[in-house]
């Protein structure tokens, strides 16, 4: 059973390599940037969050930007540690974050499928069955072996997506609905999709798009300045932002 | 794909009342040693990039070493009015691990920076990259070492059976290596003056330490030299390999400096590993 369980989760995000002192004077008094007990200028990303997500539960993270919706998500991919309040999460993660960190520009689309493979941890056999899943679906061809710095951007898109969505997580973490490419591609993109997202125990998803919200998800949890606004099913919570908007 | 059995559901608990720093911080170094794999592999493509499309690509290292190893040793020798054969196996041994020392000291500074893409993005044992900037640069100081073989070759120089001795000390600067790449990898993500701090205490190092020169032109201040660490941890490897095996004091000296080294590293990981996202 996959859980995810926040009591009393801060964060506040430090900005070490800004002028602080000019800055001090006129950031000071507004609400969510002030110094700490150790006098640095900080942000504060996520204010005193209590939630508990459960198997089944498929969350969207609403809000305006800069509300604290991708923060949270690295916080619950284990990125950034809270500054107070503790964090549960029981099960396998898969973070979809930003799917281009970590690939080489200068290797093949094989090599960084592979090296894909390193980092979430496979072994040799795992990420050559990786490997071939992935150009299978992706349909790359002769593509797949020559270096991804010469792709068109469709098919960088196409490499990513299929290399991400290459894993069957019980939580999923994804940041932003990544759907683009050809046609053709995303009649097989969305039925992958689906998949994965049926798969998970748990899905979380940081989005802006009410659509996507309103077709996969059952739940919405509304940040807005690192505070939880209103958490529940989708309509109640679309339907109080839409009324505020 | 990642096929996982109820029975060894992972968890990850943070708890900021509890942090259990140490624990966290010896699960990093535990499975980050255990990725080596992706740690050589980009150590490996880093080197391959940076010498992308070059014909000697690294070697153009061993070719510059070289050619220092030659200016040097003509100039030097005739300063310190030293035959040729009994200067440059000195100055051979001394160049090649003093670049690398001097190489990995600096690079080290950027060892987490550098990888600011994914550690922002991606939930990866922090030993990884430090692990990648030391294979990094054990891999292109490899490059340099046929040289020392070249060079007593010519010099007719054959260190007896106490060059093994040499192995302890590549041993003991890899620990440091390890340490350095940690340490001044956070060190200087949060203070951002510190590397170039360290590259000119670097330059002057070079110059204070026997590398040039050779330890008994101090005279009666030869004893004072383990004072220098890098002087005690460079004498573990030319010793046995020049020297007929180096000064106990020195040995002595190199292994308390890597105590020290790690245990500083250490101190500092285990209280702000938590912290180093923030940081990069």
């Amino acid at each position: 059973m996959a859980v995810i369980e926040a009591r009393g989760l801060c964060l506040d995000f430090p900005y070490y390599h800004i002028g602080a002192r000019s800055l001090k004077k006129r950031l000071m008094g507004k609400s969510r940037l002030h110094t700490d007990p150790s006098n640095r200028i900080v942000v504060t990303a996520l204010r005193n969050l209590d939630f508990r997500i459960g198997t089944g539960d498929r969350v969207a993270l609403v809000g305006p930007n800069g509300a604290g919706k991708t923060t949270l998500l690295r916080t619950l991919a284990g990125v950034y540690e809270p500054v107070a309040g503790s964090l549960t999460v029981t099960g396998q993660i898969g973070a979809l974050i930003d799917v281009a960190a970590g690939m080489d520009n200068e290797s093949t689309g094989r090599e960084n499928v592979r090296l894909r493979g390193l980092y979430r941890g496979l072994t040799d056999a795992e990420c050559d069955r990786l490997a071939e899943e992935v150009a299978e679906f992706a349909g790359l061809g002769d593509f797949f072996d020559v270096p991804i710095r010469t792709y068109s951007a469709g098919m960088g898109v196409r490499l990513s997506f299929a290399m991400a969505t290459a894993m069957q997580p019980q939580v999923l973490l994804m940041d932003e609905w990544f759907l683009a490419g050809d046609a053709a591609f995303m009649a097989k993109a969305e039925e992958r999709l689906a998949r994965l997202v049926g798969g998970a125990d748990i899905m979380v998803v940081a989005t802006h798009d009410f659509a996507v919200v309103r077709r996969w998800c059952n739940r919405a949890i509304r940040l807005e300045g690192g505070m939880i606004l209103a958490d529940g099913p989708v309509e109640e919570v679309l339907g109080g932002l839409e009324a505020t908007a | 794909m990642l096929d996982q059995t109820a029975a060894t559901m992972p968890a990850y608990h943070v708890d900021a009342a509890d942090p259990q720093r140490l624990r966290k911080a010896i699960e990093d170094v535990r499975l980050g040693a255990s990725r080596w794999r992706l740690a050589f592999t980009l150590a490996w493509l880093d080197i391959r990039n940076r010498y992308r499309g070059s014909v000697l690509g690294p070697f153009w290292l061993t070719l510059s070493t070289g050619a220092m190893l030659l200016g040097l040793g003509l100039l030097y020798s005739t300063l310190f009015n030293m035959s040729l054969r009994e200067y440059l196996p000195h100055l051979a041994v001394s160049l090649v691990i003093w670049n690398a020392i001097s190489q990995m000291v600096n690079d080290a500074t950027t060892s987490l920076t550098a990888s600011e893409g994914i550690i922002r993005q991606l939930p990866l044992p922090y030993t990884v990259h430090a692990l990648r900037c030391v294979m990094r640069n054990g891999i292109i100081a490899a490059h340099n070492f046929p040289l020392i073989l070249v060079v007593f070759l010519i010099c007719g120089h054959l260190p007896g059976p106490e060059a093994v001795l040499a192995i302890p000390g590549l041993i003991l600067i890899a620990i440091n290596s390890v340490a350095a790449a940690l340490f001044l990898g956070m060190l200087c993500a949060r203070f951002r003056d510190i590397g170039p701090i360290v590259g000119s205490t670097m330059q002057l190092a070079f110059f204070l330490t026997p590398i040039l020169w050779k330890p008994r032109l101090l005279g009666h201040w030869e004893a004072w030299m383990p004072l220098n660490p890098f002087y005690a941890i460079l004498e573990t490897v030319r010793g046995p390999l020049v020297e007929g095996g180096g000064p106990p004091l020195a040995w002595v000296a190199a292994i308390l400096y890597t105590i020290a080294t790690v245990v500083v590293a250490a101190v500092f990981f285990v209280r702000f590993r938590g912290r180093v996202a923030f940081w990069v």
